[in-house]
């Protein structure tokens, strides 16, 4: 029960945790580089992203001491997949606890690929209000976009093959180090 | 083909198993966030058209599929109308037909006729057949938002003493809540007046074998203080006014002394217990005016909770194509 999930000895390390803690603290930075207004909010696209988005946010937290609104979307309902695909999708849940009208949004994902995701975390927000500005970090930009959608704070790019599959594995979901694989 | 178990029909509980009973639960906490937001809407069914067909007068269960439909961006369709009674077969057969030529992809089937929502789906292709009641045999969405009510109170549904008393001879709401609880393994007491009870029907009826390996105890008793003592939950059933010509009771009166359920009641057998009634009330005939409005009845919130469980049996339904 207690033993930790463990990574396929097949699977390729491209980003170490030393690197993507450098790029937690990086981005956190930068994002609080362009936080004029003091209208920022952190949004965690899950699964993976709410655990990265969380890391970003307690980082502004610490470096500003002061708070900044948290929240996390579950795109499944916004999914432009949902009609074709044979599985039978789990609701994970939505909490944006905070005013989105008018706020800076920070969308923080851990692979940006089809931008497909993106589009529907888009779609999501929108449901709840007017932000004044969305943006997007993403730990890894691996590309093959097939949307108009750039990431604003990326960790790492990492040129890959349409057909590689790019795993992000975080402490905060049960393995013992943070990872991103090529598989 | 006989469809009743797949996962794409919710024909009734009997055919359901416990993982997608579960499933469906999950699914519905998440759409009562959605009933929360300024904006009650996601694009999740647009493109697909479900058909409301309800045959037999309903306003509730109407209601809330529609708005569930609504909410999911699906296009809604009601048609309504009353059956023959003479003539069920053929009107269904005849009201099969039409539905599978406009090639909706789900019907919501209401009927007085048992088993329609099976007729249905024997007949169809392609087309997901969910049941809002059917007859005496099974209302799952009833079911389903009884047991969403019970887990959001008590915080959890598994381990419980259940009781539903009253009219259970009458009552598809009480066979799938039956259904529910044995899948669950929670203890179920059926309790009220010997007519409204047979014990023969009952045993012959609701133990059939369900999909689960461990069923709870079932049980029936005519005596309030036996069947009440120590339950956690009191399923309050209604009295089905427009049958008592039958004669099941002696007159409504005589059962509301023996078999009303009041707060005095609740709080000498089971002190603990909430209390759930599927509407609509008659109030001082099964259930006292005080309880049905005081602290430990859930009956508003059932209500409340019946969109949100309806947009999760659609979605889990229809999201992900048809299997197959």
């Amino acid at each position: 029960m207690t033993d930790s999930k463990t990574i396929p000895s097949l699977w390729k390390l491209v980003v170490d945790p030393e690197t993507i803690s450098r790029c937690i603290s990086r981005i956190s930075y930068e994002i609080l580089e362009r936080d004029r207004d003091h209208n920022l909010a952190i949004v965690g696209i899950k699964t993976a992203g709410e655990h990265l988005a969380r890391r970003i946010h307690d980082r502004i937290e610490q470096l500003e001491n002061r708070k900044v609104p948290f929240g996390v979307i579950d795109i499944t309902l916004y999914r432009d997949d949902l009609l074709i695909s044979g599985t039978k999708p789990l609701l994970k849940g939505t909490d944006l606890p905070f005013e989105v009208s008018g706020s800076r949004i920070v969308l923080v994902d851990d692979v940006l690929f089809t931008g497909r995701t993106i589009r529907a975390a888009l779609d999501a927000i929108i449901d709840f209000g007017r932000p004044s500005r969305v943006e997007l970090a993403a730990l890894v930009d691996r590309g093959h976009k097939e949307l108009p959608i750039k990431a604003d704070y990326v960790g790492k790019n990492l040129p890959t093959q349409r057909k590689d599959s790019i795993k992000v594995r975080l402490k905060e979901m049960g393995f013992d180090d943070d990872g991103v694989y090529l598989v | 083909m006989m469809t009743g178990c797949t996962l794409s029909n919710l024909l009734g509980i009997r055919y359901t198993s416990k993982e997608k009973f579960l499933e469906i639960l999950h699914n519905s906490t998440q759409f009562v966030e959605v009933n929360q937001r300024a904006i009650k809407k996601v694009p999740s069914l647009r493109g697909r058209s479900i058909i409301n067909l309800f045959l037999e007068p309903s306003t509730r269960t109407r209601v809330s599929f529609e708005l569930a439909g609504k909410r999911l961006s699906a296009d809604t369709i009601n048609i309504s109308g009353s059956e023959s009674s003479t003539k069920k077969g053929e009107t269904l057969l005849d009201t099969v037909k039409t539905i599978a030529a406009m090639a909706p992809d789900a019907v919501v089937i209401r009927s007085s006729a048992s088993g329609a929502p099976e007729f249905l789906a024997e007949r169809t292709d392609n087309i997901s057949i969910i049941n809002a009641g059917d007859g005496l045999n099974e209302h799952p969405t009833q079911a389903l938002l009884d047991c969403l009510s019970i887990k959001e109170r008590l915080g959890k549904l598994e381990g419980l003493k259940v009781a539903i008393v009253g009219d259970v001879y009458h009552s598809r709401v009480a066979r799938s809540n039956v259904m529910a609880h044995r899948l669950l393994g929670n203890e179920v007491r059926l309790v009220g007046p010997e007519t409204l009870v047979p014990s023969k029907l009952i045993s012959a009826d609701l133990l059939r074998p369900i999909t689960t390996d461990n069923p709870g105890r079932l049980t029936v008793h005519s005596c309030l203080e036996e069947g009440l003592s120590g339950v956690d939950v009191v399923m309050v059933l209604r009295m089905q006014l427009e049958r008592q010509s039958n004669f099941f009771v002696p007159s409504l009166e005589e059962y509301s002394k023996e078999y009303g359920i009041s707060e005095k009641v609740i709080s000498k057998y089971c002190p603990d217990a909430v209390v759930l009634h599927p509407g609509p009330i008659n109030r001082g005939v099964e259930i006292s005016s005080e309880l049905a409005y005081g602290s430990r009845s859930l009956i508003a919130r059932q209500v409340e909770l019946g969109v949100a469980v309806r947009m999760a049996v659609l979605f889990t339904l229809l999201a992900g194509g048809h299997e197959g």
